[in-house]
């Protein structure tokens, strides 16, 4: 008996032991450290590029543009007129009367047009928010040597003008209100394709479904689509709805023509194809909020007579649709941030007007910031930046109406 | 007699009437299920529609007299418009971004895991889940920004501008496994959460530490969640698009070397793509026998990783 209690595997080296769990756990811990410096690292990097000085160099001094001695600032529309009009060509201002006539035209519209037309100022070198704030004197002196004509200026690349303006070749009058139309509008289709149709299957599946060798591959199809890669899907919608389905896409089936419109790239497809996309999470979540509601509630009402499809409506998803419309936010906010299937199914590299229609050619949010992130120069990632702000903030606003509708709505049996 | 005249017909009333309500009902709800079911069955149309369309468009491909299936697997070369399609170039570049990216992301997202379900306290765990959660939500064309700017200067800055150039396989993978560092994480720590609470308190009742506890009895039993969690992620690697399409470089380049520049399959697709090609040139077609490559290798790695998750699940009474 004493023998068996000294066995020499018991009991040893506790000491030992111990010390290499202290060691693990540091490891343990290590890595989640990591995981929240990455995060951290993120969000300063995009910060860091979204402000900072940036040298600008003006084609025509602002301050040579003055009407009996107005300055820019201070000038009334006849005056601004007639400083762009002497500065561009007949033909470029007729061409700016036929978009939109000069008397219609705003006073902050047309000194914005004197901005962009003849003072054209150049982004010749821009710095981020760290070395704007850690060596400021560099800077200065730096951009008197390289750029004597340049003026030095610490600006936000995010701002509500830049959430304002349409899109621009131009770094300092590029905006993402195109963008941002775009993507609600695909936004829009996307819920109206995905929503019904995937709470509608959810049901089939928890309601209705029988376990048959049908359901069963229904079951098993929806969880490997939730797999595929999203670029996949944009394949898909290439094929289908771009190219099979051209006039349906851009309209002409109903007669509508929109010379803009390119061979059925249009934000119908393109929310089409994000519907796609997001069937399956909705799906997977909508079943999960029906699977909750308690058996009680489906027995009382089959007690009291009801049919099935009385019993679902009246009672089923009632109860299950916070469960349901947080599903769908996760989603849309997943079809929000996507951009491989849009690339693939073609949005546009470059529109500076708003979407009108589902016909529209389309670009989105995040369509906007990898054409900004892919060009070398400094101040296109600093828009980039500013548009991942945008982003995110974005999100983080659909993510806390989720969180705020499971708290407000949840319910516990 | 009148009273029982105006009874009798009452009941035929109500009884046409409620004959007449359970006949239109019973429509009404075929239809409704018959809607119902369409609408499961729109899955299974996607399914089809991305088989056929895309084994469609290959077959074409494959078809054309330029392109020689074996030819394209034992040659390393992809220009599809001077005829040349070896497709290793985009695959060793697929697989090296992969291998980096789970570098990353088995070791930390196992190490978050086990910390999370084993060592911390709930306090610490309800500031960590959401962490977790915003990684999982950020879009990947923010990763992507965030390889190009900031992970490729910090390569540059440790290993020299001449070694690391500015699109690298390198900075993209190790990116990527912070993008699936919460989906191995998430998964794996459902995985240890199932084990019963029973195997744990023997364990410790044997006297095992802390770490022999989570390392001996927990993590074994939770294998085969963790290999599934490790699958998929791997499957997400190779389907990942906007990191690789921004940080990786744009040109098939066959090399090992994670520093230089290299395309994926994906970041491929993105680029042709988004060109202006027509619809009919061979880089076109291309794109198509690509994503059903794509495809056949994630649809493959996800149901290995259901069936590893069917098959070896420890079941607990």
């Amino acid at each position: 008996m004493k023998e068996k209690l000294a066995n020499p595997n018991y009991d040893v080296n506790i000491e030992g032991r111990n010390r290499g769990g202290l060691i693990w756990k540091w490891i343990f811990q290590a890595s989640t450290v990591v995981g929240i410096i990455a995060l951290t690292a993120l969000l300063l990097n995009i910060m860091d590029s979204a402000f900072g000085y940036v040298a600008l160099e003006a084609k025509v001094d602002p301050a040579t543009l003055t009407v009996d001695g107005v300055s820019l600032e201070n000038q009334n529309k006849e005056q601004l007129i007639s400083v762009l009009q002497s500065h561009i060509s007949s033909g470029a201002y007729n061409k700016l009367e036929k978009d939109q006539p000069f008397a219609e035209r705003s006073v902050a519209n047309i000194r914005q047009l004197i901005l962009e037309r003849v003072v054209k100022y150049d982004v010749k070198k821009s710095w981020s928010l760290w070395e704007s704030i850690t060596s400021a004197d560099q800077i200065k002196q730096e951009a008197i040597k390289n750029y004597p004509n340049a003026k030095l200026q610490f600006i936000s690349w995010l701002s509500s003008d830049f959430v304002d303006r349409p899109q621009s070749s131009e770094a300092l009058t590029a905006g993402v209100r195109t963008a941002i139309l775009g993507s609600l509008w695909t936004i829009l289709f996307t819920i109206l394709v995905a929503f019904p149709i995937g709470v509608g299957a959810a049901i089939y599946l928890e309601e209705y479904a029988t376990d048959n060798w049908l359901n069963r591959l229904i079951r098993t199809n929806i969880n490997n689509l939730a797999g595929v890669p999203s670029i996949v899907y944009g394949i898909l919608g290439l094929a289908i709805f771009v190219r099979a389905l051209e006039p349906l896409m851009s309209g002409a089936i109903f007669g509508y023509v929109d010379p803009t419109t390119a061979n059925g790239r249009t934000v119908l497809a393109a929310g089409l194809t994000l519907g796609l996309l997001v069937l399956p999470i909705i799906i997977i979540n909508a079943q999960e909020a029906i699977r909750a509601v308690p058996q009680s509630l489906r027995k009382a009402s089959y007690g009291l007579g009801a049919t099935k499809w009385q019993t679902v409506w009246s009672h089923v998803l009632p109860n299950a649709i916070p469960g349901i419309l947080t599903g769908t936010i996760l989603a849309v906010s997943r079809a929000i941030g996507e951009t491989a299937p849009l690339v693939v199914v073609g949005a546009s590299t470059a529109i500076s007007f708003d979407p009108t229609s589902p016909f529209s050619k389309f670009t989105t949010l995040p369509i906007q910031i990898y054409q900004w992130t892919s060009r070398p120069q400094d101040e296109f990632r600093s828009l980039a930046a500013a548009a991942i702000i945008v982003l995110l903030i974005i999100l983080l606003g659909l993510n806390a109406a989720a969180i705020l509708l499971r708290n407000r709505f949840s319910r516990s049996y | 007699m009148i009273e029982q005249e105006k009874k009798s017909s009452a009941t035929t009333v109500f009884r046409q009437q409620s004959n007449g309500l359970r006949g239109r009902r019973r429509i009404g709800e075929l239809i409704i299920q018959g809607l119902l079911f369409f609408s499961g069955f729109v899955s299974i149309f996607t399914t089809i529609g991305i088989v056929y369309e895309l084994g469609k468009e290959a077959l074409l491909f494959f078809q054309m007299p330029q392109v020689n299936i074996l030819k394209s697997l034992t040659t390393t070369i992809w220009q599809p418009h001077t005829g040349n399609f070896g497709i290793w170039p985009l695959v060793t570049s697929t697989l090296m971004t992969t291998t980096i990216a789970m570098l990353i992301a088995i070791p930390l997202g196992l190490g978050v895991a086990i910390y999370l379900s084993e060592y911390a306290t709930p306090k610490a765990r309800s500031i960590l889940k959401p962490v977790l959660e915003v990684l999982a939500g950020i879009p990947t064309i923010v990763y992507g920004y965030f390889a190009l700017t900031f992970m490729t200067p910090f390569l540059r800055s440790i290993f020299g501008k001449d070694v690391v150039e500015i699109y690298n396989t390198a900075s993209a993978g190790l990116v990527m496994g912070i993008l699936i560092l919460p989906l191995i994480t998430s998964m794996t720590e459902d995985a240890l959460s199932a084990v019963p609470r029973s195997l744990r308190e023997a364990a410790y009742g044997m006297g095992g530490t802390r770490l022999e506890v989570a390392l001996q009895v927990i993590l074994p039993a939770a294998l085969s969640g963790i290999a599934a969690a490790i699958i998929i992620g791997i499957s997400r690697a190779i389907g990942e698009t906007m990191i690789v399409a921004v940080a990786a470089g744009a040109g098939p380049n066959f090399t090992l070397n994670p520093f230089k520049g290299a395309e994926t399959i994906t970041g491929h697709i993105v680029r042709i793509s988004g060109g202006d090609l027509s619809y009919d040139s061979i880089d076109y077609n291309s794109i198509f026998a690509l994503g059903l490559l794509l495809f056949i290798i994630t649809l493959t790695l996800n149901i290995i990783s259901q069936r590893i998750v069917r098959r070896f699940r420890e079941v607990y009474e």
